[in-house]
């Protein structure tokens, strides 16, 4: 009789193990890659954006008398006072072209700066003042290092001139770098040391708030329809079918439908937050339905036996039972499908939301832009300030929708319920 | 009177009528009860249970028939409810449908006036005429800016929107009223008005359900309407076949509304050739962080690897796109530069790499849900027989799993066709047909944004040929995804 | 299944035919195409306990359902045939249903109670129905049923705690206390003790006792002994058909059909 012998042969189980090793190698690499990707693209974001958040701002002396001022403070010629205080800080410089250049130290927006500053301080006519204005974004570059001194006069932004006037500026101390409180409080503007996400911080909550309306209702109605009241038919079937390929619709799909519909069809304003917020609930209603109809067959039919013995109606057994119960799990599912739309750009770019709008909407039948729609316009932006511009409005997007998904994962971990 | 102001006016109505509702509803029952008392005498009561209520009373002596014949249907709450309702629902009804047709209607009255008022008149100087009339109504054009024809117009188009703004809320106020008197008249005892509500209530869940349809048909209906315009523009052949695409320069002489050449070949190619870079990138990263994480990992890094993941699905594509743009596409073209490569700054490659990155989630989340879901019977079979981990995965898990990881990559490459901002940003906009991954290339989408973004008038074949574009896009993804639940639907047969 | 096959085997019982408070005629109950139930006549008569026995999937818990048409609400399910409460045809076109679950109340297998207070556990039937004008009226129902349902005692110092936090039988008693709160005309059981352990058991089944007094019951249990103890009338379902009725101490005494004689022995079931 033949005696059984384990059939092992120790080179081929050396391989085997190499190759285990190889495998389990390439799924660390991955995970590595993944996670590396992120903190890369976080990371390279977070960094740029830094210069965002401060501004150059450069001190300038005035001298007013109350008698050469008009009654009403911002009227006066603030630019030509604004042209003066500069050019008395620099006495050297005399001819025309190096007046204009001089004067592109500063931001356009100072003399409205210095206007406000007066108004709101009217004790400032009459005594020697210091007043920082914000300087422009090439001054600002310089000061944050981003423009290299040591390059040939032709490749700089600055020219030699102006690099003298600012080393004199710093030399007497009157350069600072402080909070650029206008990222928030400012619309949009052609220059990067005027603009803010304010405007299309205002418009995204608007869109958003359009979204909500819509969305939110019909997408509860429609969910606690097709779970808990239609029989199952054809016509249910056809309305399953279409929320499941509405899911899967491209975004910039929707735009055109918005396009088309809304705005040719409809007649509705282009580029305002009712339209773009119409498009953004079209394209979150399956998200909720779906989310809901799940949190609705959570609640266990026990409820819904227990209500109906009682004696209520069919009404009755959803609206005071088991909608109660599939709250928590149908506003998660609703802010995840917000914060997706909050983040969603091109349908908006088709229904004309990335037009340049400096004035902040309030209506939302006003023309408005939405956050990444306004890092779409400045990334487009040419002038380099508005690199790290684009970056802090990322990161300001990145953080709301942060906000928006931790939400919801509290909203679920609150309310989980097994039952 | 504003028409919000009208609709809070006739909020209130609604509100005022609820409270009539329960006080016709009380006062009804209230006659039925001393008619009752009259007839008959009051039910004893059972001994040792003091009567405290009405309701108490009937508790041991059911009337011996057929009690529901006297008892109130419905709650009285339902009968105010319903009066409400009739009240508000019926002008609202007929608001909505006048602010979706008032363009039409008003349109068409403007039209006909401004007719008389010039004689007759192109289509197209007919449209000026309109616009610009709309425009001084507006006061967006001073108004001395026209011709004194046009004023008239103005005139006439004032008088007609003041007019619907009387007629309006008149029509709208009579519909409540009838709506009250209607549902007055109904309030009694045995009116069952909670079954009323919750008619209306399910026909407005029905309306819900039914939007998801209506979205897809308007979806499907103004892209072919406006695609079927294209065509009688640009011929069909052309633009499925065509190996140029530059609807920007006219090349042909003689032709209206500003031509070009519409070949969506090359717009194919390149949406293609990123896709399978994304794919490239995405595939192995994102099914091996799959296995790895449900097949290797402890649950310490499964839980610090996982949400990192989920944050990846959760950026804007915004946000890759500039990434995209501002660090990946520069670093490729000095690399490529250092390995003696010239590679365009707006390369295939840098695109579809970033897009790869947004997809890896994806692959990730659906191909770690498939593969959990194959039975753990199935890996100790395998490690009963003596077979390593990756021996298991590869030839047990993998190919057990294989339809639903194929389901995951084609919805995978759904979403990156249909993906628009990271290719906008990151890829170009020439259509070059080529197969080169270092030279630039356009997309479907990138040509769908670059057609519709800026003014251009609804009529001309760049703005049409964006909706051909659309409804290609619509029917590949459409096609996708079809297919990736048929061969998920399947696999799960398979299991059960 | 003809009708010259059917053979119910009838003991004849003394009480005059008003006493009858719902009459089963020829129902048959399909669930798509299956049928569940074949030409079930039963009368339920007033103040008794009627016990409705069998092996699983006999259709007892089917025959319970359409009682107060709670299998309405199950998709695909079909009810032929006629069923009378005091001469009023339940499945009457015109009968509103929530009225008539609001008459016949239903105790059901599993303790169901609302997630949410004690108090409102009760207080919701009276309150969807309208039944008091004011709190001191839904005061009196919810204590008065409560105490009905012997759970007074135990909860009257908790009932705001949410009702999922007492104990399985108290639990079923609470869903006993709902059920007649809104004053019921009869008490539809299903298994109410099959989730409990012997004590709590005993506590519902002396409740059902003292019920009997004021309602009608209908239960369905899968305890012989418990049909037993607490019944009048039994009734033997078998594959869908009634085997048997009659008084439960013929019942379990004298079964007339050798299926009865051999479920209540033991040997099937």
């Amino acid at each position: 009789m033949e005696k059984p012998t384990p059939y092992i042969r120790a080179d081929l189980l050396r391989r085997r193990y190499r190759a285990e090793k190889r495998f389990r190698l390439y799924g660390v690499v991955a995970i590595f890659l993944a996670s590396a990707i992120l903190i890369t693209l976080l990371g390279a974001i977070a960094f740029s954006s830094i210069p965002a958040f401060t501004h150059t701002y450069i001190g300038l002396d005035f001298d007013l008398q109350a008698g050469d001022m008009t009654e009403n403070i911002e009227d006066n010629n603030w630019h030509a006072i604004l042209r003066k205080a500069l050019y008395q800080q620099f006495p050297e410089v005399k001819t025309r072209r190096d007046k204009r250049m001089l004067g592109k130290l500063l931001s356009i927006g100072a003399a409205d700066r210095l206007a406000h500053k007066f108004a709101a301080n009217p004790s400032f006519v009459g005594q020697k003042v210091q007043v920082y204005l914000p300087a422009s974004d090439d001054f600002d570059l310089f000061i944050k290092g981003a423009i290299d001194r040591t390059l040939p006069e032709s490749d700089r932004l600055l020219s030699d001139k102006q690099i003298a006037w600012i080393d004199k500026l710093r030399a007497q101390a009157r350069v600072k770098r402080q909070f650029a409180s206008h990222v928030f409080l400012a619309g949009d503007s052609r220059e990067p040391e005027l603009a803010g996400i304010k405007g299309a911080l205002i418009g995204s909550l608007l869109t958003m708030f359009v979204t909500l309306l819509f969305s939110l209702p019909i997408g509860i109605m429609a969910a606690i329809y097709l779970q808990e009241i239609a029989p199952k038919n054809r016509f249910t079937d056809l309305i399953e079918v279409n929320i499941n390929n509405l899911a899967a619709v491209p975004s910039i799909v929707f735009g055109l439908l918005g396009l088309a519909v809304f705005i040719n069809f409809f007649q509705l304003p282009r580029s305002t937050p009712l339209v773009g917020g119409l498009v953004l609930a079209l394209m979150t209603l399956p998200v909720i339905i779906i989310a809901a109809r799940a949190a609705l067959a959570s609640v266990p039919p026990s409820i819904r036996e227990a209500a109906l013995g009682v004696g209520a109606s069919r009404l009755q057994v959803i609206l005071h039972h088991i909608l109660p119960l599939a709250l928590p799990g149908i506003l998660t599912g609703t802010i995840i499908g917000i914060a997706r739309a909050a983040g969603e750009t091109a349908p908006l770019l088709m229904v004309g939301m990335l037009a340049f709008i400096v004035d902040k909407p309030a209506n939302i039948t006003d023309k408005a832009t939405v956050l990444p729609a306004q890092i779409y316009i400045w990334a487009n932006n040419p002038e380099r300030a508005f690199e790290s511009l684009t970056s802090a409005a990322i990161i300001i997007l990145l953080v709301f929708l942060l906000f928006m998904n931790a939400t919801a994962i509290g909203l679920r971990k609150r309310y989980q319920k097994r039952w | 009177m504003s028409l919000s102001l009208y609709i809070m006016t006739l909020f209130g109505l609604a509100v005022f009528s609820y409270f009539l509702g329960l006080k016709r509803i009380r006062s009804v029952v209230a006659q039925q009860v001393t008619a009752q008392q009259r007839l008959v005498p009051t039910v004893p009561t059972e001994t040792g249970q003091a009567p405290i209520s009405p309701t108490d009373t009937t508790e041991t002596g059911h009337a011996p028939i057929s009690p529901t014949d006297t008892k109130q249907h419905s709650v009285d709450h339902f009968h105010g409810l319903f009066l409400a309702l009739y009240v508000f629902l019926p002008p609202m009804l007929l608001i909505i449908i006048w602010q979706a047709c008032a363009p039409f209607v008003t349109n068409y009255l403007l039209e006909t006036q401004l007719v008389t008022i010039f004689g007759t008149l192109s289509q197209g100087a007919l449209n000026i005429q309109i616009a610009q009339v709309k425009a001084v109504y507006n006061g967006s054009l001073a108004a001395h800016m026209v011709s004194e024809q046009t004023t008239l117009g103005v005139a006439y188009y004032a008088r007609i929107q003041q007019t619907f703004s009387i007629i309006l809320p008149v029509i709208a106020t009579s519909f409540a009223v009838v709506g009250f008197m209607f549902a007055y008249r109904r309030i009694a005892l045995r009116f069952p008005a909670r079954r009323h509500i919750e008619k209306i209530a399910i026909w407005f869940m029905i309306a819900a359900s039914v939007i998801a349809i209506l979205a897809t048909l308007g979806i499907i209906l103004s892209l072919i309407f406006e695609t079927l315009r294209f065509f009688g523009k640009v011929p069909i052949s052309e633009f499925l076949f065509g190996l140029h695409w530059s609807p920007q320069i006219a090349i042909r002489e003689g032709q209206a509304g500003g031509a070009g050449a519409f070949g969506a070949i090359p717009l194919l190619v390149g949406t293609f050739m990123i896709t399978l870079i994304a794919m490239f990138v995405a595939v192995p990263i994102g099914l091996m962080s799959a296995i790895y994480l449900s097949e290797y990992a402890t649950q310490n890094i499964r839980d610090f690897v996982k949400p990192a993941i989920e944050i990846l699905a959760g950026i804007p594509t915004v946000v890759y796109g500039f990434f995209a743009a501002l660090w990946v596409a520069p670093f490729m073209r000095d690399m490529g530069a250092a390995l003696g490569l010239t590679l365009s700054s707006e390369s295939a490659l840098a695109a579809g790499m970033v897009m790869g990155i947004m997809i890896i989630p994806i692959i990730s989340s659906l191909s770690d849900d498939v593969i959990n879901a194959v039975p753990q019977s199935l890996r100790d079979g395998a490690a009963a027989l003596g077979a390593t981990k990756s021996e298991t995965v590869k030839q047990v898990i993998l190919p057990a799993a294989l339809p639903g990881i194929m389901s995951a990559i084609l919805l995978a490459i759904s979403r990156a066709i249909g993906e628009t901002m990271i290719v906008v940003m990151a890829a170009g906009v020439a259509a070059n047909l080529t197969a080169n991954p270092f030279e630039a290339v356009t997309t479907v989408t990138v040509q769908i944004v670059v057609l519709l973004t800026g003014d251009q008038e609804f009529d001309s074949a760049k703005t049409l040929a964006a909706f051909a574009l659309g409804l290609l896009l619509f029917f590949m993804t459409l096609a996708l995804n079809i297919l990736a639940l048929r061969i998920v639907r399947k696999y799960s047969e398979n299991y059960e | 299944m003809t009708e010259t096959d059917k053979t119910v085997k009838t003991h004849k019982t003394p009480e005059a035919e008003d006493r009858v408070k719902i009459k089963a005629r020829r129902v048959n109950v399909f669930y798509g195409a299956a049928q569940a139930l074949f030409d079930i006549d039963l009368d339920m008569r007033l103040n008794q306990v009627t016990a409705l026995i069998g092996p699983s999937g006999c259709g007892k818990s089917t025959f319970l359902r359409c009682l107060n048409r709670m299998n309405d609400v199950i998709d695909g399910c079909r009810v032929e045939g006629d069923i009378y409460m005091d001469n009023q045809n339940v499945y009457d076109e015109t009968l509103d249903v929530v009225e008539l679950r609001a008459r016949i109340g239903m105790v059901f297998q599993k303790p169901n109670p609302f997630p949410k207070s004690i108090y409102d556990n009760v207080a919701y039937g009276p309150r969807i129905h309208g039944m008091t004008q004011n709190k001191e009226q839904l005061d009196h129902i919810v204590k008065k049923s409560l105490r009905r349902a012997g759970l007074w005692d135990e909860v009257k110092d908790r009932l705001s705690d949410t009702g999922s936090g007492l104990s399985g039988g108290q639990q079923q008693r609470l869903c006993i206390a709902r059920a007649i709160a809104v004053n019921p005309e009869v008490l539809l059981m299903d298994e109410p003790c099959s989730a409990l352990d012997p004590v709590a058991t005993a506590v519902i089944e002396n409740l059902i006792h003292e019920l009997r007094q004021r309602y009608t019951i209908v239960i369905v249990t899968h305890s012989m002994h418990q049909a037993a103890r607490v019944s009048q009338k039994t009734a033997y379902f078998h594959l869908g058909e009634l085997i048997e009725y009659g008084d439960t101490s013929d019942i379990f005494t004298r079964p007339q059909h050798e299926q009865t004689e051999a479920y209540i022995s033991g040997k099937i079931g």
